[in-house]
C-alpha cells in the first residue's frame, strides 16, 4: 500500500496575509484539542466508555467551517464529532457530561459521544452510521428552500461515506434540486482501517462529486485558513442560491480510528510525519508567530482559559447526576403537547 | 336530508387522496414526496391529481432514491415541515431501513427530547396480486418491532380517509400501510368526514364464541370466515388491530376474556411474527381465560411465488380461518 505523505514541502509561515481573527482560530482548535486530550485521560480512567472516536489532527476543518455558519444555518455530522460541537457551540460542559452518560449531558446520557445533539445551535447529532446524516441534511435544507430561508446545512462525512449509497443518492438529490447544502467531506484517507485507495476506484473525490454536477474543490484541510476561506466562498455561493457545494478537506487523524483500534493498518512514520510537519495547531501557531501575532504570553494565556473551561467541564460532569432508571423509557415517543 | 346524512361512495385510493389532499389545504407545511407521485400520478393512483392542485414543490417527484428521499423527508420534518413520504411498496423500504431505523426512530431519544421527527410514511404492502417473492412482502411486524415510530394498518375507506389527519397530527414518525388489495375497494361514507383515532383497535364483528384477530390486508377475509361460522353456528368476533405499534392488547384481551379462545390472522410469516407477538402477549396476559390453544393463521414460510394457484396457497384465507376457529372450539371443520 502506498503511504500518504501530507502535502510536499512545509508551509512558509512567513506567507500570505492572516485574517486578523486568526487567533481566535487558533484557539477554537486548540479548545478541540485539549478537550479530547482530557477524553483520553477520562477514557482510560474508565469515565469514559464505549467507543470514543478523536478528532485530533482534523480540527481545522470544524474550526474553520463553523467560523462560516450563521446561528441559523444547521449542522450534521458523524460519530467523530466532539470538534464540531465545540466549534458550533455546543457547550464543553454539557458536551462533557454527555460523554459520562449524566443527565447533565446535552442529550441526558441517551446519546454519548457518537449521538451529540443541541436544540439551541441547530446540531443536528452526530450519527454513528456512515454518511447516514446526509439525507437529513437533504431535508433540513429542502424545508430551508421551501420556507424560503436563507440558510445553510453544513454535513460533515469522512472519505469513507463516498463509498456509502446514501452519499450519492444525497448528492443527486441536492444537486438536483439545487438545496443549500454544503457538502463537507473530511478527508483522512482512511475509513477505519481501510485506506483510500483500496477501497475506491477514483480516489479523486472532486470528481466524484462534480459527475452530480455541483461546485467541488479541495482543500488543504490543515490549513485553517484555507479552510474557512473555501467554507465562506461556497457559503457565500449556497445562500445565493446556487445550489450545494462539497468541499474535499484533506486531513489526517492523528490518533487511533477509536480508542478500540490499534491502528495497525498505517505506517508509523506516516502518522509522524503528518503529526509533526502537518499539525494544523502548529502550523498556525507558526504563522502567527512569523508574522509577530503570537507571543508566548498569548498562548500561555489561551491555554490556561481553556485548561480552566475544561476543568470545569470536568467538575460539572462529573457532579452531575445519572439519569433516574425511572425514567429510562422517557422521549422514545414525543407527547402531543410537545409538538416540535 | 341533511349534510350530516349525506354518504359519498369512494374508492379506498380516493379516500387517501382526499386525506392528503384535505391535509395540503389545510397545513401548508404539509408536502408528499416519493417516486413518481407527481407527474405519474403515484405508482398506484393515489396522489393523481395532486400536483396540478398542489403544484411541484408540494407534490414532489423523487429520484429512485428510497433512502435519500426519506433521509430528507425526516430532516424537513426536523426543520419545521410536515412531510408525507410515500414509498412505493414495502420492499423498496428495505433500502430505507438505515433511515427509517437508525433515524427516523431515535432521534426523539438519542436527543435526549430535544428533537422530533413529526414524519408520515406511506407504503403499498402484501400478496395476493401475482408480483412474486420481491414484490409480496408483509413487514409491517418487523416495523412494529421497533420502539420510536407508530405503525398503522388502515383495512378500510373510513381509516384510509380518517387516519391521515392524526398520523400528521402526532409529533412522531408514523408508518402507514397500505394493502395493495384494498385500492380498488370501494364503499360508502358518510359526506362529512369523521375524526378516527390511532390509538385503537376496533371491533369489526361482534361474537361470543371465539375471537378473530386480523389486520389490513386480510380483514376482509376474516369477515367473510366470520359470516361462514355464523352458518356453522359459532358466533366469532371480529377485531381490526389497525394500530400495529404500540399494540392496543386492552381491546384484544377484553374480548377474548369473554370468548375464550383467539385465532390471529396474519399475512406475515409465523416466524417471529407480529401474530407471535400477540399470542404471546395473550399467554401472558390472558392465560387463565383460554379454553383452547391460540390458533394462528398465517403466510407459509416460503418466498412468495408467482403463479396464482402456489401464491393463493401460500396467504391465509378464509377457509384457513374458518378451521382454525372451529378447532379452537372443539370442531374439526
Amino acid at each position: 500500500m502506498t503511504p500518504v505523505h501530507p502535502p510536499a514541502g512545509r508551509p512558509d509561515p512567513a506567507s500570505g496575509p492572516l485574517p486578523p481573527h486568526a487567533i481566535e482560530l487558533l484557539r477554537g482548535m486548540l479548545r478541540i484539542r485539549r478537550f479530547e486530550e482530557r477524553c483520553v485521560e477520562l477514557y482510560s480512567a474508565t469515565r469514559i466508555r464505549g467507543f470514543l472516536h478523536l478528532y485530533i489532527g482534523e480540527e481545522a476543518v470544524a474550526t474553520g467551517v463553523m467560523r462560516v455558519l450563521e446561528p441559523d444555518d444547521a449542522v450534521v455530522t458523524t460519530y467523530r464529532e466532539h470538534g464540531h460541537a465545540l466549534a458550533r457551540g455546543v457547550a464543553a460542559d454539557a458536551l462533557m457530561a454527555e460523554m459520562l452518560g449524566r443527565s447533565g449531558g446535552c442529550c441526558r446520557g441517551r446519546g454519548g459521544s457518537m449521538h451529540v445533539f443541541d436544540r439551541a445551535s441547530r446540531f443536528y447529532g452526530g450519527n454513528a452510521i456512515v454518511a447516514g446524516g446526509l439525507p437529513i441534511a437533504a431535508g433540513l435544507a429542502l424545508a430551508d428552500l421551501m420556507l424560503g430561508r436563507e440558510r445553510v446545512t453544513a454535513c460533515f462525512f469522512g472519505e469513507g461515506a463516498i463509498a456509502e449509497g446514501e452519499f450519492h443518492e444525497s448528492l443527486n438529490l441536492a444537486a438536483l434540486w439545487r438545496l443549500p447544502v454544503l457538502f463537507v467531506c473530511e478527508n483522512n484517507y482512511y475509513a477505519m482501517g481501510s485506506a483510500l485507495e483500496l477501497t475506491e476506484s477514483q480516489t479523486k473525490l472532486t470528481i466524484k462529486a462534480a459527475s452530480y454536477d455541483l461546485p467541488a474543490w479541495s482543500v488543504d484541510g490543515m490549513d485553517v485558513v484555507a479552510v474557512e476561506r473555501a467554507a465562506r466562498r461556497a457559503a457565500l455561493a449556497i445562500r445565493g442560491g446556487e445550489g450545494p457545494v462539497f468541499l474535499e478537506c484533506r486531513t489526517y487523524r492523528f490518533r487511533a480510528h477509536s480508542m478500540y483500534d490499534p491502528d495497525l493498518y498505517r505506517d508509523k512514520e506516516e502518522v509522524r510525519e503528518w503529526r509533526e510537519g502537518h499539525d494544523p495547531i502548529e502550523l498556525l501557531a507558526a504563522r502567527l508567530r512569523a508574522h509577530g501575532a503570537l507571543g508566548q504570553a498569548a498562548i500561555d494565556e489561551i491555554e490556561a482559559a481553556i485548561a480552566a473551561e475544561i476543568e470545569h467541564a470536568v467538575a460539572f460532569a462529573e457532579a452531575s447526576e445519572p439519569e433516574p432508571v425511572e425514567d429510562l423509557l422517557r422521549d422514545v415517543y414525543a407527547a402531543a403537547q410537545d409538538r416540535p | 336530508m341533511s349534510t350530516a346524512d349525506r354518504t359519498v361512495t369512494l374508492t379506498y385510493r380516493d379516500a387517501m387522496r382526499e386525506a392528503m389532499s384535505e391535509a395540503m389545504r389545510a397545513d401548508e407545511r404539509v408536502f408528499l414526496i416519493g417516486e413518481d407521485v407527481g407527474r405519474y400520478g403515484g405508482a398506484f393512483g393515489v396522489s393523481k391529481g395532486m400536483l396540478a392542485e398542489f403544484g411541484p414543490e408540494r407534490i414532489r417527484d423523487a429520484p429512485l432514491s428510497e433512502s435519500a428521499f426519506t433521509g430528507a423527508g425526516i430532516g424537513a420534518a426536523l426543520n419545521g415541515m410536515r412531510p408525507i413520504v410515500e414509498i412505493m411498496t414495502v420492499n423498496f423500504s428495505l433500502l430505507a431501513l438505515d433511515q427509517i431505523v437508525n433515524n427516523a426512530a431515535t432521534i426523539r431519544h438519542m436527543s435526549g427530547g430535544q428533537f422530533a421527527v413529526p414524519l408520515v410514511i406511506r407504503m403499498c404492502t402484501g400478496a395476493g396480486r401475482q408480483l412474486a417473492a420481491q414484490h409480496s412482502h408483509s413487514f409491517e411486524g418487523w416495523y412494529a418491532h421497533i420502539p420510536g415510530i407508530k405503525v398503522l394498518a388502515p383495512a378500510t375507506i373510513a381509516d384510509a380517509r380518517g387516519m391521515l389527519a392524526p398520523a400528521l397530527a402526532d409529533p412522531n414518525p408514523v408508518l402507514i400501510f397500505e394493502h395493495g388489495s384494498l385500492y380498488n375497494v370501494s364503499g360508502e361514507l358518510p359526506a362529512e368526514r369523521e375524526p378516527v383515532d390511532i390509538e385503537r383497535a376496533a371491533v369489526m364483528h361482534a361474537g361470543d364464541d371465539v375471537t378473530l384477530v386480523a389486520y389490513g390486508g386480510l380483514l376482509g377475509r376474516v369477515l367473510e370466515a366470520a359470516e361462514r361460522l355464523t352458518g356453522r353456528g359459532v358466533s366469532a368476533e371480529v377485531i381490526d388491530l389497525r394500530v400495529l405499534r404500540p399494540l392496543d392488547e386492552a381491546t384484544v384481551l377484553r374480548s377474548i376474556s369473554r370468548t375464550h379462545r383467539a385465532v390471529i390472522v396474519d399475512e406475515g410469516w409465523r416466524s417471529g411474527s407480529l401474530s407471535a407477538e400477540l399470542s404471546a402477549r395473550i399467554a401472558e396476559r390472558a392465560f387463565y381465560e383460554l379454553d383452547a390453544p391460540v390458533e394462528r393463521v398465517c403466510a407459509e414460510e416460503v418466498p412468495t411465488s408467482y403463479a396464482a394457484h402456489l401464491e393463493q396457497a401460500a396467504i391465509p384465507q378464509a377457509d384457513d380461518v374458518v378451521a382454525a376457529a372451529l378447532r379452537t372450539v372443539g370442531r374439526d371443520g
